[in-house]
């Protein structure tokens, strides 16, 4: 099963998550990720994947399934989006919390009310917290490179955390583009399924989830805190092994492009990287100085390489498809905590666009450039891009 | 980068010609292609839209399409604003018709009629107008090759439809090219 | 009798990974509070087991040829005297044992 495929965004990951050969996948479907359990059901039911689908009657359930799975050592893998990620919330940081290497992918999507479908990145933001290794792809290949990678860090046993990987709903999820695809075999070598270091056994019988009052509990957080700091360095070996068996590396937890000497950067995260890359060659074309960071894993943060990306522009913007009502985007809280933890001054400013399904145009990107270039920043003010001002009272 | 936007009713296909036609390009042409629907629920017979961007590099523009090289439409009482704006200078439309070019007067652009539906119904036995429309644009404006549509109905499509939308593909194709 | 046994010395040196612990980590007794304990009449047991079924803390043990309690964890509270229709089961107050 190796050369090219025009395929959609959940079809990359579900054939992605075929060859990774979890022995458990539950999960509910819910549009955009319903592709992905359709696919995986289907090759469950054709025999070119071996692997126990359960069809559970909501995601809380499959969390808890993949839950029990992971427990006894088995690979596990689920899908969801939006009201299914929240709904799943509880079984998120039982799993983290538990150490148990599930990999989530999760279609960005909108948060109700009011309801809609679209995407935007709300719900995993507002999931930052949950202990999870989150990554965000940029276009299909990466999805289906990074569900592999998934499967990598988070069964690595100096990290054994789960890992939830993104993928814009519809804008990549729908969206139908080539992919190479890996060879098994070279799968294979890359994540082989081994036992997992805090698996039960029937043989050496233990409680699982006991309860840490205040004599213990703290250090579980700490041990789990610093297990997720230590996956940075995982997160890093895993591209460059992935380079090294596949060809293709993403640069870790965060890419730069066209960085170097750029007067005006903008971070961003996700499939809008795509959309900012040829803004950023446009205007380079035109002799202006900018450059795009962007971030690809949110937990852990990259805070140094952030600060160290941005520390020689004049001007940061950050472009995120989520806020923190009553503040800000919360990216923008990060990379501001990141440029002043490592004493990077640097004027910041935010942009919050695509909520809801909301398109964000080149033209859009470029309105953006072009405030960071003109030195003009009103940094105190979140900017809602491509705002309907006229019947927002705006 | 050529972009070409597909009117359609849901249920029509538009979407399938659009992902067949990006399989074409990519997978037999050595191009890039992204296919996509106008995202979200669709109800069968209500206006569509789909898309196929085609670069000789990898695409990384994921914003809307504002302006295309070719407008596709599979039922000509679609046709109005939305197939008229939009179009680059020079654009070519397809329109799915028993009218003539005539009858779909837009500036500035090259209008191509063809009876999709009358040819689909006289091969298949069923008005499903995607790959005669494939056939007409390859023909109208060169975006792809006929041999790369043919293999890409073989990579994409179930296998007992392939053969007859070969034929009707062909003979699209060449009623098109004539008429040009 | 095979039951573990508190250690009372236990210390936890290294946390494991992730809160899964091995069982049979008890950390003290808990027959401190009994007043009254039970006394199994082995001659009256029929060893219809609804004694091993209610007790709220497993401490009986029918792993032998009679019904055992583990005095250990039995904290007294005669809910297996009400249970045993025999009337194999009395509560004898601790200082007269």
């Amino acid at each position: 099963m190796s050369g090219k495929l025009f395929v959609s965004g959940d079809e990359a990951v579900a054939l992605a998550v075929r060859q990774a050969k979890p022995h458990v996948i539950a999960a509910y479907p819910i549009t955009p990720q319903t592709i992905v359990v359709e696919r995986l059901s289907d090759f469950v039911e054709d025999g070119s994947l071996e692997s126990q689908y359960l069809y559970v009657e909501s995601e809380h359930s499959a969390m808890c399934a993949c839950l029990g799975a992971s427990a006894i050592g088995a690979r596990a893998f689920t899908a969801t989006s939006s009201q299914g990620l929240l709904y799943m919330v509880e079984g998120l940081h039982y799993a983290s919390g538990s150490r148990f290497p599930i990999v989530m992918m999760n279609a960005n999507r909108s948060l109700a009310a009011p309801w809609s479908i679209y995407n935007d990145q709300r719900d995993s933001l507002s999931e930052l917290e949950c202990g999870w290794i989150q990554l965000y792809a940029e276009n299909a290949q990466e999805a289906y490179d990074t569900i592999l990678q998934a499967y990598r860090i988070a069964e690595d046993p100096a990290v054994m955390l789960p890992v939830m990987v993104n993928l814009d709903g519809f804008v990549l999820t729908h969206t139908y583009e080539l992919i190479q695809m890996a060879e098994q075999e070279k799968v294979d070598a890359y994540i082989p399924y081994r036992n997992f270091c805090n698996k039960l056994d029937l043989e050496k019988p233990k409680a699982t989830c006991i309860t840490a009052g205040p004599p213990y509990n703290m250090e579980f957080r700490y041990q789990q805190h610093q297990a997720t700091l230590r996956a940075a360095e995982t997160i890093r070996a895993a591209d460059r092994e992935f380079n090294e068996h596949f060809g293709r590396s993403y640069g870790g937890l965060l890419e730069t492009y066209r960085c170097e000497d750029a007067d005006a950067v903008l971070v961003t995260l996700g499939s809008v990287a795509g959309t900012a890359r040829c803004v950023v060659d446009a205007y380079r074309e035109a002799g202006k100085k900018v450059g795009l960071l962007k971030i690809r894993c949110m937990r852990p943060f990259p805070a140094e390489e952030t600060a160290a990306a941005l520390k020689g522009a004049k001007a940061v913007g950050v472009l995120e498809k989520d806020v923190s009502f009553g503040f800000e985007g919360v990216v923008h809280t990060n990379v501001n905590s990141a440029l002043k933890e490592w004493n990077v001054t640097v004027p910041t400013a935010n942009y919050v666009g695509g909520l809801g399904g909301r398109s964000i145009s080149k033209a859009d990107i470029a309105g953006i450039f072009d405030g960071l270039l003109s030195g003009s920043l009103n940094a105190s003010e979140t900017a809602f891009v491509n705002l309907r001002r006229d019947i927002c009272g705006a | 980068m050529t972009e070409i936007r597909w009117h359609g009713r849901g249920g029509l296909g538009a979407f399938t010609a659009a992902r067949l036609l990006g399989a074409a390009v990519s997978l037999h042409e050595g191009k890039y292609a992204l296919a996509f629907p106008s995202f979200g629920p669709e109800r069968r017979g209500a206006p569509v839209f789909a898309y196929t961007r085609i670069d000789s590099k990898p695409i990384t523009d994921r914003s809307e399409v504002v302006e295309c090289d070719c407008a596709v439409v599979l039922d000509d009482t679609l046709f109005g604003d939305p197939v008229k704006s939009g179009l680059k200078p020079g654009a070519t439309v397809i329109i799915n018709t028993t009218k003539q070019a005539k009858d779909f007067p837009v500036d500035g652009v090259q209008v191509v009629t063809v009876d999709a539906t009358g040819l689909a119904l006289e091969i298949l036995g069923r008005p499903i107008t995607n790959v005669p429309l494939l056939g007409a644009l390859a023909a109208a404006t060169g975006i792809t090759a006929v041999q790369s549509i043919e293999a890409a109905i073989d990579d994409q499509l179930a296998p007992k439809i392939r053969e007859k939308n070969k034929i009707l593909l062909n003979k699209t194709y060449q009623l098109v090219k004539e008429a040009l | 009798m095979e039951r573990p046994k508190a250690d009372l010395s236990y210390v936890v040196e290294a946390l494991p990974l992730g809160p899964a612990f091995e069982t049979g980590q008890l950390h003290d007794v808990s027959s401190g509070m009994r007043t009254f304990r039970p006394v199994i009449d082995t001659e009256k047991c029929v060893k219809c087991l609804r004694c091993f079924l209610v007790c709220p803390d497993g401490a009986i043990d029918k792993s032998g040829e009679t019904l055992e309690i583990d005095y250990d964890y039995c904290k007294g509270c005669g809910v297996c005297r009400r249970a045993c229709k025999p009337g194999a089961i009395s509560m004898v107050k601790e200082a007269e044992v």
